[in-house]
Parts: structure tokens; C-alpha cells; sequence
């Protein structure tokens, strides 16, 4: 994998969940627990979950994450991403009792050498809307935070005119073309 | 297939991505996007979206003990979640909300068959049979409705749907879909109220069909 070549660009969290990946590296798996999981517990109770049923739904994820690292391609998604639907997965399995409705997995070809310059594109284009994120106002911020989180109902999502969902699509859609042509490789 | 055009709204795949969607739409949702490209990236953005809230958000110290409970747990044997696959016209979705089986068709009259997949307070999701050439009763809606064609295609009012499309129909539309001649058409349907048909019997009928 000529990731090692440009290791120095990779975020850390990407080289750490790589090692986790293919190495099963569990010292990389502990520093991602340092970052992540006191995240991901402010995030869960956020929602009004207790801190104790908090941990327990961390250590759930955490555990996911562990047990589908194989599934992460550093291509399509940034760890703090794929985490993040995990997190939503997760909390609502456990919530619903039963498998949330996942789109298929899609299928990589064997052997397929990784692109560097892909990794780093959808990398900066992650960095291109956390900048445009923290440009929002308080009250967008604070919209955007709910809707994401689990807070807002559909209905109130549809009807929320000051949720700049359309900045997001267009700032990722741009670094997304390329994905996209990727995916459809993969699809058809 | 011919090319997708009718693809799901930004709300909603942000709704879907965040898990607040009623489980009848999600299973819609999951099942589209199985089929287009164009709504998987979309989806992905949002996912990148909440990730970058995720990492910007308030930490919350954890216990000491979690760390050192979750490391000791990593060699427990597990079972991992079934994957479904793609089965004919049926996406991994589908399969799943069939639970791996065949669709159990029931007929609706005039050739029209339903399959009822899951039903919930919320909302509901089934599979529809529309033979070629043959219309769909005149209905309206309470709410919201979404028709996914997995199979043939159909027409109304406001388009035509292929493979892939998919229709978004509210209280302001009543709308009288028309499977195209050809093939049966397959669609896989979810609203979230009750569906109110216009001619008297079948709204007698509606209580024993679930529909």
C-alpha cells in the first residue's frame, strides 16, 4: 500500500484506524479510544441519555468499530464519518430492538491498489466543510448540530429554512464527483 | 437500467443519515440508494457532515474502567449481522424487510397484489404488484407516501417512474399511477398514514386489506 509514502499527510485517526485495519493494531485501537470516545459520549448525551447508559452505548460502538474495521476505506469516508454512522446505527438497533435498513455494501475488486491522491482529496474536502461549518451563525450551527444528532423529526428537517443543508451538499458534492464516478465503477 | 431521475431530497437523506426517518421510508431510503450512485455519495457527504460535528463536539470525560473493559473485550467471539444480498429485483434492503423470503403476494383485485412487509405506529412499508397496463385505484394520501420501482415502470400525473425512481406523493396530490405496458411493475411502497382510496368499496375493503 503506497500509504506508507504519504503517511506525513494522512490524518491520525486515518493512520490509526488503518493500523487497527490491517493489523488488528491494538495500541492504535486504545489512541482512537483516547479521541473518540469522550466524543462520542457528549455527542450520545447530548440527546438526554444518561451517562452510565452513555458508556454503555460507547463501549458498543466502540467494540463495532473493531469488529468492522475491515469494512473502513479510507477512500470513501474519513474515520470521524464512518464512526459517525456507526454511532447512529448502533444507538438505533439498540433503541429499536432490531437491524436499522442499510444500503447494500458495496463490492471493492480484488486487489484494487489504493490512491493516494484520492485518500488526500476527500481528505481536504473534509477540511473544506468543517471550515464552511464553523463559518455558520450560532443559531445555524446549533440547527445543523440537532438535525444531525437525531434531534429534528424529518418533518421538522423539511421545514427548518434556516438549515443550510444545501451548503453541506454543495461543499462535499464538489470533492464528491470524483467518489461518485468511483462508485458507479464499483456499482455497474 | 435506464438512468435514475427521480432521487430522494436532501432533507430527507440528511433525516435518514441522522436515523430519524420512520422505519417504512428508511427501508425505502436503504433501498434506493442500493441502487443509485448519485444518492450514495449525497449520503456519504452527510455522514462527513456529521463526522466533522462528532469530532467538533463537547468531549465528555469516561470512566477509567471503560477503557480498560472494552480492551479486555476484544477477542469475545461474536456473531456478525447477516449481510443480504441483491436478490433478482430486489435490493439487500428488501431482502432484509422480507426477512430472506419470497414476496407472499395478495391480491388486491384487478391483478394488483400486495405484500405487507412491516407496519408500525409510525408508518408502513409494503411491496406492490402492478400488472402491465393496469392502474393502481385512485387514491390520495393522509401523508406522506414513497414508491421506490424495482421492476417495470409506471405513470402518473406528474412523470414517468423507472427502475430506481422514486415518487414522493403528499396530501396535495391524488394521483392515478399507470403500470407501462410490458413487464409487471414491482414497487416498494411506505407512508406514514393509512392510504384512502376514493371509490366506496375499496375504502370498505381497506380495513381488511391494511392498506
Amino acid at each position: 500500500m503506497n500509504v506508507s509514502q504519504n503517511k506525513s499527510d494522512l490524518s491520525q485517526q486515518t493512520i490509526w484506524m488503518l493500523a487497527v485495519r490491517d493489523n488488528r493494531d491494538r495500541q492504535a485501537f486504545a489512541a482512537l479510544f483516547d479521541h473518540f470516545a469522550p466524543r462520542l459520549k457528549g455527542f450520545i448525551m447530548r440527546s438526554g441519555t444518561s451517562s452510565e447508559r452513555a458508556e454503555e452505548i460507547v463501549q458498543d460502538v466502540m467494540l463495532t468499530i473493531w469488529r468492522k474495521a475491515a469494512t473502513f476505506d479510507p477512500h470513501r469516508a474519513q474515520v470521524s464519518g464512518w464512526i459517525y454512522q456507526i454511532a447512529r446505527n448502533r444507538q438505533i438497533d439498540i433503541l429499536r430492538k432490531e437491524n436499522r435498513p442499510l444500503p447494500e455494501e458495496l463490492k471493492e475488486e480484488p486487489g484494487q491498489e489504493p490512491d493516494a491522491s484520492q485518500l488526500l482529496a476527500l481528505q481536504q474536502e473534509a477540511d473544506k466543510l468543517k471550515q464552511a461549518l464553523a463559518k455558520l451563525s450560532d443559531e445555524q450551527r446549533e440547527m445543523i448540530e440537532k438535525a444531525y444528532l437525531g434531534e429534528l423529526t424529518h418533518q421538522e428537517i423539511s421545514t427548518q429554512s434556516g438549515l443550510p443543508l444545501g451548503t453541506i451538499k454543495s461543499r462535499i458534492r464538489l470533492g464528491l464527483d470524483r467518489l461518485r464516478y468511483e462508485l458507479k465503477d464499483l456499482q455497474e | 437500467m435506464s438512468k435514475i431521475v427521480h432521487h430522494i431530497p436532501e432533507d430527507m437523506l440528511a433525516a435518514y443519515a441522522a436515523g430519524t426517518l420512520p422505519h417504512g421510508f428508511a427501508v425505502v431510503v436503504a433501498a434506493h440508494v442500493s441502487l443509485c450512485p448519485d444518492c450514495r455519495a449525497a449520503l456519504e457527504a452527510h455522514h462527513a457532515a456529521g463526522g466533522v460535528l462528532l469530532e467538533s463536539a463537547g468531549s465528555v470525560s469516561v470512566s477509567d474502567r471503560l477503557k480498560a473493559d472494552l480492551l479486555s473485550r476484544l477477542d469475545e467471539p461474536f456473531t456478525p449481522e447477516p449481510v443480504y444480498e441483491r436478490c433478482g429485483a430486489y435490493p439487500g434492503p428488501v431482502v432484509q424487510a422480507l426477512k430472506g423470503r419470497a414476496p407472499r403476494w395478495k391480491s388486491l383485485g384487478m391483478g394488483v397484489r400486495q405484500d405487507i412487509l412491516s407496519n408500525d405506529a409510525e408508518s408502513s412499508v409494503r411491496l406492490l404488484y402492478i400488472p402491465g397496463g393496469q392502474a393502481v385505484p385512485d387514491h390520495s394520501h393522509h401523508g406522506l407516501e414513497l414508491t421506490l420501482v424495482l421492476q417495470g415502470s409506471f405513470h402518473d400525473e406528474t412523470g414517468r417512474f423507472g427502475v430506481g425512481d422514486l415518487e414522493i406523493a403528499d396530501d396535495t396530490l391524488e394521483h392515478t399511477p399507470i403500470a407501462d405496458e410490458g413487464e409487471p411493475c414491482i414497487c416498494l411502497a411506505a407512508t406514514d398514514a393509512p392510504l384512502r382510496f376514493r371509490a366506496l368499496v375499496p375504502r370498505l375493503l381497506q380495513p381488511f386489506f391494511r392498506i
